[in-house]
């Protein structure tokens, strides 16, 4: 038999001045299994909290009731205060007689009679509550960073300073990302390489870092402090022991006219090659789909001239399993392509802007490498078509951005602040040139943000025209843009000799593959998900993962690297401790009633539920059951109310528990 | 702002069951801004509306709940990522066999109230308070185990043969 204690709180006067506590109190205490119930002025206080357990320890209590305010807000006071007292914690409960009761009425008669009904449901749940342990699971201080740009290093080198090893995985041969690709960076014009480059060379030298390019995420198991991650490393070509980077390879390679994507097509580059002169690692990778040896057989030449004899053919990819216990994703953006409409894409195209067929219409990124000292014109403003500088160039914001009707209605936030940038690098290089930016709105929130924008319109004197581009089309060499300036409430035609389109930013081709492997949720437009918008910015609903960068959202650098520093205190955080503890409010499957159906298993959206095979002592498999992994579950019970046979059971939400209160009515 | 209190000769008794992060916080909201509905509903919080079982509304109907709500996270919002979306799958379901079995549906009341909307909590308690007052208690379910009891007593040939084929 329980013996269950109740306290009413009187909560100052805000619960009994509509609810009459004393009579809550005297008319609970007949109920069957209750022994104790008392009342009082304020039972989170500390002498109301002494009271509680007290009670406990005197009275012999075996659970408890506290009829207060929400258990949003007191729930694990009271639940620390009966533990103190020896109870496990999850026999206490609370009553909500507050925010859900005398709060919201003003006839005290109805009032005291609902809360005794709320107190009443209560005393009948906390009989069926069952002791729960914490569930404690170890935790392998190692860290994953998927993605190797800005948000990638940055996340990696803190993690790493703590002293904690990171594996970092990069897509393409070197890391980087896509500020290796940027000219100079607004807010303050310095140059991106050179704040870039010493990070890369950071992530390449440190002790606690090991790396991983050209090598893509397989397959992802585990949880939260014990995630196995298979890493596929794609044969390179080249053995990066051996290989010294000296680039003779490269030199001698007869295939020389591959379009450089590096440098958004601008410039060639061999068969074996490194994506730009700085990459980390600094060793280069054969691309079989181009290279002759591959192709028919034949040449061979970079292995007869590779000194130490790093060129290999054979190379085959390979399979290595990590085993982590946090995840950080990193994997940044692309801008949407006007060049060609992508399958699949949200975007419906841009047919008015010629679709890609006209060589000098180029986006942001072609701009960044035109603009770059190390870029394939030495940094000169050059037509890609026949390398004449533009005198007159205009650039056209939010493309595909905030147009709904053509798919996107978000901001990509960054175009506006380039766009300035690239009108001041233009002028600091075409001093008699002239540019023109068609704009929507000018969005530049950020510190020194609005006052860069200014620059370029008072100093660097830029025209802007507030209006959308209805067409551009190609009249000799020139590029007619038609569009209308809704200021003044004019048409506008402008004879370009080139035109830059702020194109949208989108999440990585793939991204909604790797959130797949991981198990973790992203929007309809494949951006990750945080856990909370506003307070849980940085972690992904699914524990152990964490988000840094434009993977999460259009991102600056500036907020990508707040992020990334972000995310990795969170895992520094997580590894602060040797074993997790959790809330015990876990799925557990009743083994003996499994049918094996895996109803449970379809609608878990956390990739909880495992399949375990039970065998008799012969070692004959009997059958194939489900099995909950408590390091998993997220704890919602929606394995429970599918399950056909009733065997899987929400711990601290078990159906017992839920009829006892409707049958309390 | 209240209206002149009225006497009823009939109180309904709701039942609500909603998901401890959106309709739980929003129902808590309410309360913290003081805002006043009708005392005839009774919360049980769940940790997700992906949790509740339809049986839970039988029971509740069993039990003399006159109306039942069922309230979570607006689509997209769940804390557990998808657990709603199973909910809503499930109950659309079960509205189907609630009417088969002869519920009157007005009784049963799906909403998706956000932690932030304690205005729409009150709105949807007192909405559905009004709406089953007006139809009345529900009796299908105390008239089905009055039957029940007496089943046992009734030997009809269909019953009879039923047993039989047992
Ligand atoms: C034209 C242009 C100009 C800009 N100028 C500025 C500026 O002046 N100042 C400023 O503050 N910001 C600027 N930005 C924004 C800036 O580029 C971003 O804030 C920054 O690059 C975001 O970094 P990231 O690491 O999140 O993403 P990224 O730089 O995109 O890096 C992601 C990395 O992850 C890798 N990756 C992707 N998928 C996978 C996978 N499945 N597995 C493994 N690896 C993967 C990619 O190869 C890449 O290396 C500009 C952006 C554009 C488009
Ligand atoms: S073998 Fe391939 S990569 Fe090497 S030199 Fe020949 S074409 Fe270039
Ligand atoms: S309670 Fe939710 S998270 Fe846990 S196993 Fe069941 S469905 Fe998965």
């Amino acid at each position: 038999m329980s013996r269950i204690g109740v306290f009413i709180c009187h909560c100052g006067e805000n619960i009994s001045r509509t609810v009459d506590v004393e009579r809550v109190a005297r008319e609970v205490g007949l109920l069957p299994g209750v022994a104790f119930s008392t009342d009082y002025k304020y039972m989170c206080s500390d002498p109301g909290q002494n009271l509680l357990k007290k009670a406990i320890q005197e009275q012999k209590l075996s659970h408890v009731v506290v009829a207060a305010c929400s258990p949003r807000m007191h729930e694990r006071t009271f639940r620390k205060a009966v533990e103190a007292a020896g109870l496990n914690p999850f026999l206490c409960e609370m009553a909500n007689i507050r925010e859900h009761c005398s709060w919201v009425h003003e006839n005290k008669e109805e009032a005291t009679v609902k809360a005794v009904e709320i107190v009443g449901m209560m005393v009948e749940r906390v009989k069926k509550n069952r002791v729960l342990p914490t569930i404690t699971v170890p935790v392998t201080k190692r860290s994953l960073v998927i993605g190797g740009g800005i948000a990638g290093i940055q996340a990696a080198l803190d993690i790493a300073d703590a002293g904690h090893e990171v594996i970092l995985v990069e897509r393409e041969p070197s890391i980087g990302g896509h500020m290796a690709q940027l000219s100079e960076t607004f807010p303050t014009l310095d140059c991106s390489q050179c704040i870039m480059t010493p990070k890369m060379v950071d992530v390449a030298n440190h002790p606690k870092i090991r790396l991983y390019t050209y090598s893509e995420i397989e397959l992802v198991e585990g949880y939260i402090g014990n995630f196995q991650v298979t890493i596929r490393k794609k044969a390179r070509s080249v053995d990066e022991d051996k290989c010294t980077g000296c680039g003779v390879c490269m030199e001698k390679c007869p295939i020389r006219k591959i379009p450089n994507k590096f440098d958004c097509n601008l410039g060639m580059r061999p068969a074996i090659y490194v994506p730009f002169p700085q990459a980390v690692p600094n060793t280069p990778v054969i691309d079989r789909e181009n290279c002759t040896k591959f192709k028919t057989g034949k040449c061979g030449l970079c292995q007869k001239v590779c000194g130490p004899g790093a060129v290999d053919y054979e190379q085959e990819d390979r399979l290595i399993v990590e085993p982590v216990g946090a995840i950080v994703v990193a994997t940044g953006f692309d801008l949407y392509n006007i060049t060609e409409k992508p399958k699949g894409s949200m975007i419906k195209g841009y047919g008015e802007f010629g679709h890609g067929k006209i060589p000098d219409v180029i986006d942001g990124m072609t701009f960044e490498r035109l603009a770059s000292a190390s870029g394939p014109t030495g940094g000169k403003i050059l037509r890609p078509s026949d390398g004449k500088e533009p005198k007159q160039i205009v650039f056209i914001q939010c493309i595909g951005s905030r147009a709904r009707e053509k798919g996107i209605s978000y901001c990509s936030k960054v175009c506006c602040m380039y766009t300035a940038k690239h009108t001041m690098l233009y002028h600091h290089k075409v001093h008699d040139g002239q540019a023109y930016v068609f704009f929507m709105d000018a969005r530049t929130p950020g510190k020194a943000y609005d006052e860069f924008w200014r620059r370029s319109i008072e100093e660097e004197e830029a025209v802007y025209i507030r209006g959308m581009v209805s067409r551009l089309y190609q009249k000799g060499d020139k590029i007619v843009v038609m569009g209308s300036d809704i200021a003044v409430g004019v048409q506008v035609e402008i004879e370009a000799d080139m035109v830059v389109l702020a194109t949208a930013v989108q999440p990585q081709a793939g991204a909604d593959a790797l959130a797949q492997k991981l198990g973790i949720s992203y929007d309809k437009y494949n951006f990750y998900s945080e856990a909370h918008a506003k307070l849980r910015p940085v972690e992904c609903a699914t524990a152990g993962i964490y988000l840094a960068g434009a993977c999460q959202g259009p991102k600056d650098i500036p907020d990508t690297v707040s992020q990334a520093s972000a995310a990795a205190a969170k895992v520094m955080t997580l590894f602060a401790k040797d074993k997790l503890e959790r809330e015990p409010i876990v799925a557990r499957v009743r083994e003996a009633g499994c049918v094996g159906c895996f109803a449970c298993k379809k609608v878990c959206a956390y990739g909880a539920v495992e399949e375990k095979e039970i065998r008799d002592r012969q070692g004959n498999l009997i059958k194939v059951v489900a099995y909950v992994n408590p390091g998993v579950c997220g704890g919602c019970g929606t394995c429970q109310a599918t399950c056909p046979s009733k065997c899987v059971e929400l711990d601290g939400y078990t159906d017992e528990q839920i009829v006892a209160m409707i049958e309390a009515l | 702002m209240h209206p002149e209190k009225q006497k009823h000769t009939f109180e309904p008794k709701i039942i609500a069951f909603v998901c401890t992060w959106c309709t739980y916080a929003g129902a808590d909201l309410a309360g913290t801004s003081r805002m006043q509905y009708p005392p005839n509903v009774r919360v049980l919080k769940f940790p997700c509306t992906g949790r509740i079982d339809p049986v839970f509304i039988l029971k509740a109907f069993q039990q003399g709940a006159d109306g039942v709500l069922v309230s979570g996270c607006h689509p997209g919002d769940c804390h557990y990522i998808a657990g709603n979306f199973h909910a809503r799958r499930r109950f659309a379901v079960f509205r189907k066999l609630l009417e088969f079995v002869g519920v009157d549906l007005n009784r049963l009341q799906f909403s998706w109230v956000s932690a932030a909307e304690g205005g729409k909590w009150v709105e949807v308690v007192t909405d559905l308070t009004e709406k089953v007052r007006a139809m009345g208690p529900m009796t299908e379910f105390r008239e089905l185990a009055l039957e029940e009891q007496w089943s046992g007593a009734i030997n009809t040939p269909e019953l009879e043969e039923a047993y039989n084929q047992i």
